[in-house]
């Protein structure tokens, strides 16, 4: 048995050529999903290692949006001023995706491209209504986030296709933005209900929401019953409305850490939450 | 495939796989063994090295990534004299099977010598970020409570000098 | 017997200390072992069924790997201990008794080989019912062991003739409190998994690893390999991490290393994979008691009644010593005339359950301190009031009828919790997230007996030797180190009684070649036996070398004096203690009735929780033990051990649980079998009481265990006194405290 082929490419044209060349090849980044129990894996027949790739690796801050590198970690994303004050579930997200060492290795593309049901950054994605852009050597396209997802562990990314980064539109200053993950302990955990929520608000009444779950489907959901429910409601009445509509909207299941029942019940209370008056 | 890491301030040359962790290489083709496998799979701690002055789990890096790139293990913390994180956890009884503290020293000293940890304050908001910033590392022996004494009294240590 | 300047007492910093935080100390994976090869066990996937054969997948490449299974053991395919029923590997054409249990070995020159030829090797099994329920096996639905499926069952009975005097006793009493209590399987997490090599060399096999008993071992491999005492060699490699877990489990890795080894004509190490550790090793014995106690007008116990069940697993191996600690605790340290206690432990289809820190004392602790909260609530009487009122003292009696008489620090350890306590969390707030919370305090009280039961001691007949050899002490005891720290006790208390300074001392690698047996390394009782017996030891040392030096007129230090004899004698003077028994232990084990344990070690906890109503987690925002340790010989040492154990046993009140599906483990991994991280634990705080124990050393009884008795009873005090309702049942879950909602107290 031959070892794997190994390429580090220094320019994104580089990387999609051997993408394209090669859609066997495993592209690996932080590793934090792809290596665990390496050891006892049979290797790739090749790596396509994009960590630190210079063409994923920013932080572009627009006025109304800012441009997040897939190679980005989790460490750069929750120490960087913009996105604490800006995106600020995002980093709180971060800061809560396993510990420091998952952090400073774990990277936005890895999240997105893996699509778990319990990936941590994804809901808020959702919420915030984020934009992919992925490429290949037929070109860029950008896909709404809310697009990305297609079935269990299933995106949009073709064979050939690198993500390169997400475009997150900045909430504007009416939006409040909410995020909650409830895992199995206060760190180094894996989620059992996520939520993630952008609300825009005159006064007390809610004017829209886009509000997200995690852990609760095979893939993060946005919940549309919920944004319904709440539209033109005062905060407080929005949150038993959201409740109700949570409760209908979500079949969770049980599995070798939580219940149907738990998740259903956090569901509804974190949703509420968001919703309560202050 | 070749390739050449710094480990502990000195280029090793490995041939070997690109897939193989660098946990492997570290304990098996460098004999560096102070570096300990807990899990596999990145939940305990126990294999942090620093990886271009990041504390990582070594048993989620695979060796061709570090190709040219510099590698701190436990045994590249001491430059003469133990490091203040090592000091400390000796004398507050901050290690008793020992086999997370490797891990945990590495981590440690990075806190510390990061500057991550607001040493002055020494009450229990440094504690917490502490606690927050260890918790990738899992002891099973200690209660954690004299470790997070060791690490704070180390950063006021780094802080004064 | 300490020489003045002694450090006894004093917080030396471990003499390990240094190889463990430069990464120096060698665990057993850490070896060089040049040549060795890899071992890999093949595991059951069936929980109950017959081995019919062995086959091995004739497309695989076989001629770089060795196989091993029952049909090449050549002497007695078991591994001894209390009883032979639990095999090495399971027999073939025998019966398989449960998931995971090995039933074939492989060893390869690499761990990447010796992983796929495991995988290439088909056991065919043909299956039976399994029994996977407690109620099940009581029924009988398949015989596992003999004709009752009871591995064992005890009795105590204090101050009644019949059951009818014990049922007049409750039906006289002003109040009744009944409940029922069960406890969850417990992962001891060691973070050292499992690990053990074997070489056979000079005719004999030497065998190296992570344990916590050698000659635990060394007795097993006897068996297993039909040899003498010196046909095999047994050694403690640094251990990281056993509480329990590396008890008796290491003879099983031992004896599958050794097989190996000897059919590959090499070393062949095995390390375990985190996840065959959790999912094939011993768990914590589950554990449902029913519990009755009944209070006269006054509020003084008049009668306890207790039933306990505990899960064994598919083999017996220490379940009836688990259970007799159970039972022996299961009344409590308060005053009460009668007690009827039953025990039961029981077979089942599950990997076979074992020793963990506490020993079957966390899980009946948890049933009465539940019960004596219960009674306080009933009787509106203040927790620590009543407690201290019906705490047991000197001179009173014990279920079996044991009369405390010295180091009975109950009294104590109560006040030093109530001087701490100080006001209560407020009872409704709010998260730091913006949640609502809803706060309570629990506090508990308990005991642990310290050492082995009745004339467990006498029979261990436990030795240790000091000996001067070129000037420097040696000390020599079976005794491990797991991170306990007892090599620092153990060169404290030598050179406390030799009166030399530390660095003279050298505490020798535990091997069957070198040191005595001195019982194994559980029970809480390495310092305070042991470490008497090291005391003893190099006292008697120093009494030699200084006769022999007055005999020929010398003078100067004690360690000058060892290297003139040494120079003139040209030989070690060792003095070897064995184990005395302090006066007034009597025990009969036929009634358990007497003196069960030589002395007690006392705690009280006070634990504040505040319960998240958006998610019903439970965090634990203050946690304060009172131990009466008799003496601490080294304070931080002593801290870390009650700190440790404090952190075990809120990890199980709250977090930890082993879930089984179909008989296997089925979160066997890091991620889904989850202990507690630095950011789920409170700053820990711990309040030393020292009540000499005269028969211990400086004063000194067993500490290591009784950190894990209390805890998660003051949790589930705290979180009933959060929320209003009884939480009987661990873990004490957000998904169990979410489905209680509708029992809460209403907002």
């Amino acid at each position: 048995m031959t070892d794997p082929a190994y390429l580090r490419p220094r320019e994104l044209d580089e990387a999609l050529a051997a993408r394209a060349a090669h859609p066997d090849w495993m592209v690996l980044a932080g590793g934090t999903d792809l290596m665990v129990n390496a050891n006892h894996r049979a290797a790739p027949a090749g790596i396509l290692d994009l960590w630190r790739l210079p063409a994923t690796c920013f932080v572009r801050v627009a006025d109304d949006a800012i441009a997040i590198g897939a190679g980005t970690t989790w460490h750069d994303v929750l120490r960087h001023p913009a996105i604490r004050e800006r995106l600020a579930p995002l980093a709180a997200a971060a800061r809560e995706i396993g510990a420091l060492q998952i952090q400073a290795r774990a990277t936005l593309g890895g999240n997105v491209a893996t699509s778990s049901p319990v990936g941590d950054s994804l809901p808020v994605l959702l919420a915030l209504d984020a934009e992919l852009e992925v490429a290949s050597v037929r070109g860029h396209r950008r896909v709404p986030y809310h697009a990305w997802c297609t079935g269990y562990r299933t995106t949009q990314l073709a064979a050939d296709e690198l993500i390169v980064c997400a475009h997150v539109p900045v909430p504007g200053p009416t939006t409040r933005t909410a995020w909650r993950k409830v895992g199995t302990r206060r760190a180094q955990s894996i989620s059992k209900v996520m939520a993630a929520a952008a609300i825009t608000l005159d006064g007390d009444t809610v004017v829209s929401a886009r509000v997200a779950l995690g852990a609760v489907a095979d893939r993060p959901i946005r919940a549309s019953a919920v944004e319904a429910a709440v539209r033109g409601q005062r905060l407080g009445v929005a949150a038993e409305a959201a409740r109700a509509a949570v409760r209908a909207a979500i079949q969770p299941i049980d599995d070798v850490r939580s219940t149907a029942r738990y998740r259903r019940d956090v569901a509804e209370n974190l949703v509420a939450r968001f919703f309560s008056v202050s | 495939m070749r390739l050449v890491v710094e480990v502990n301030g000195a280029p090793r040359t490995v041939e070997c796989s690109p897939w193989k962790r660098l946990l492997d290489v570290l304990r098996d083709e460098l004999r560096l063994t102070g570096t300990k496998e807990g899990c596999g799979e990145g939940e305990c701690g126990a294999c942090t090295v620093l990886l271009d002055g990041e504390a990582v789990n070594s048993c989620l890096v695979a060796i061709g990534q570090c190709d040219g790139r510099g590698v701190v293990t436990v045994e590249g913390l001491a430059r003469g004299e133990l490091h203040a994180v090592q000091r400390a956890l000796v004398a507050c009884g901050g290690a008793q099977c020992g086999i997370c503290t490797p891990g945990i020293a590495v981590c440690a000293a990075h806190i510390v010598d990061s500057g991550l940890v607001d040493a002055a304050d020494g009450g229990r908001s440094a504690r917490d970020r502490v606690r927050e910033l260890l918790a990738g590392n899992i002891c099973r022996c200690t209660g954690y409570q004299l470790i997070v004494d060791a690490v704070i009294e180390a950063a006021r240590e780094v802080l004064a000098r | 017997m300490e020489r003045p300047g002694s450090l006894v007492g004093t917080s030396v910093p471990r003499v390990d200390g240094v190889a463990k935080v430069t990464g120096r100390a060698l665990y057993l994976d850490d070896l060089d072992a040049p040549g060795a090869w890899f071992g890999q066990t093949v595991r059951s996937q069936v929980c109950h069924g017959v081995l019919e054969a062995v086959e091995l997948d004739p497309a695989f490449d076989w001629s770089q790997v060795v196989v091993v299974t029952s049909a090449d053991i050549w002497g007695k395919n078991l591994i001894a201990l209390i009883e032979d029923d639990q095999p090495a590997l399971a027999p073939i054409g025998g019966r398989v008794m449960h998931r995971d249990e090995a039933v074939a070995l492989v060893a390869a020159p690499t761990r990447a080989l010796a992983f796929a030829a495991a995988r290439a090797v088909r056991p065919r099994i043909a299956e039976r019912p399994a029994v996977l329920d407690v109620a099940d096996a009581l029924a009988v639905t398949q015989p596992l062991y003999g004709t009752t499926n009871v591995f064992k069952q005890l009795w105590i009975r204090k101050g009644h003739a019949s059951d009818a005097e014990l049922e007049a006793a409750f039906a006289g009493a002003a109040q009744v409190i009944e409940g029922c209590y069960s406890t969850s399987p417990q992962e001891q997490m060691y973070i050292e998994p499992q690990a053990m090599m074997a070489e056979w060399r000079d005719g004999r096999c030497h065998i190296v690893g992570s344990m916590q008993c050698p000659y635990y071992v060394h007795k097993a491999m006897k068996a297993l390999l039909a040899c003498e005492g010196d046909g095999v060699v047994i050694a403690q490699s640094v251990t990281g991490g056993g509480f329990g877990g590396k008890e008796e489990y290491p003879s099983m890795l031992a004896a599958h290393v050794a097989l190996l080894a000897h059919k590959a004509r090499r070393a062949v190490k095995i390390v375990y994979d985190r996840d065959e550790d959790i999912a094939a090793t011993t768990k914590r014995h589950p554990c449902r008691t029913t519990h009755r106690l009944a209070v006269d007008a006054r509020g003084e116990l008049l009668a306890i009644d207790i039933d306990v069940v505990m899960d064994g697993g598919a083999y017996l191996t220490l379940s009836p010593v688990v259970l007799s600690r159970g039972v022996l605790h299961a009344a409590g340290p308060y005053r009460c005339p009668i007690v009827r206690v039953r025990g039961r432990v029981v077979a089942t289809n599950y990997p076979p359950h074992g020793a963990f820190r506490g020993f079957g004392a966390p899980q009946t602790t948890f049933a009465y301190e539940r019960q004596i909260q219960k009674l306080a609530r009933l009787r509106g009487e203040d927790p620590l009031a009543l407690r201290k009122r019906l705490a047991l003292g000197v001179g009173d009696t014990t279920a079996t009828g044991q009369r405390l008489d010295a180091s009975v620090g109950s009294a104590e350890v109560l006040a030093a919790i109530e001087a701490v306590a100080g006001t209560p969390p407020v009872a409704r707030g709010t998260s730091s997230r913006g949640a609502p919370v809803r706060r309570g305090r629990g506090v508990c009280f308990y005991f642990h007996g310290a050492g082995f039961t009745g004339s467990g001691e006498q029979r261990l007949a436990g030795r240790a030797t000091v000996a001067a050899v070129d000037g420097r002490f040696e000390v020599r005891s079976s005794s491990s180190d797991m991170g306990q720290g007892s090599i620092t006790i153990f060169t404290q208390l030598a050179a406390g009684a030799l009166g030399v300074d530390p660095a003279h001392i050298v505490v020798v690698e535990p091997s069957t070649a070198r040191v005595p047996d001195s019982g194994p390394t559980v029970a809480s009782r390495t310092a305070m036996v042991v470490g008497g017996l090291v005391a003893r030891a190099a006292a008697a040392v120093r009494e030699q070398l200084e006769a022999w030096a007055a005999g020929h007129g010398l003078t100067g230090s004690l360690v000058e004096l060892a290297r003139a004899h040494a120079a003139v004698v040209r030989a070690e003077l060792v003095e070897t203690i064995g184990y005395e028994p302090p006066p007034g232990i009597e025990w009969d084990d036929a009634t358990y009735t007497g003196s069960a344990y030589p002395v007690y070690g006392w705690g009280a906890c006070l634990v504040d929780v505040e319960v998240d109503l958006d998610s019903y987690e439970v965090a634990i925002t203050r946690c304060v033990q009172a131990i009466d340790v008799g003496k601490a010989l080294n304070p931080v040492i002593v801290r870390g051990q009650i700190e440790g154990g404090t952190l075990q046993a809120l990890g199980w009140a709250v977090l930890e649980n082993v879930v089984y599906k179909d008989g296997k483990v089925w979160n066997a991994s890091m991620t889904n079998c989850i202990v507690p991280t630095f950011a789920d634990a409170p700053d820990l705080e711990t309040i030393l009481v020292e009540v000499p124990y005269p028969f211990g050393p400086s004063g000194a009884k067993g500490v290591g265990e009784i950190p894990m008795d209390g805890p998660a009873a003051a949790v589930a005090n705290a979180v009933e006194d959060a929320l209003g309702c009884a939480f009987d049942s661990l873990p004490i879950s957000p998904e169990a405290i979410a489905a209680a909602r509708g029992r809460w107290d209403p907002a």
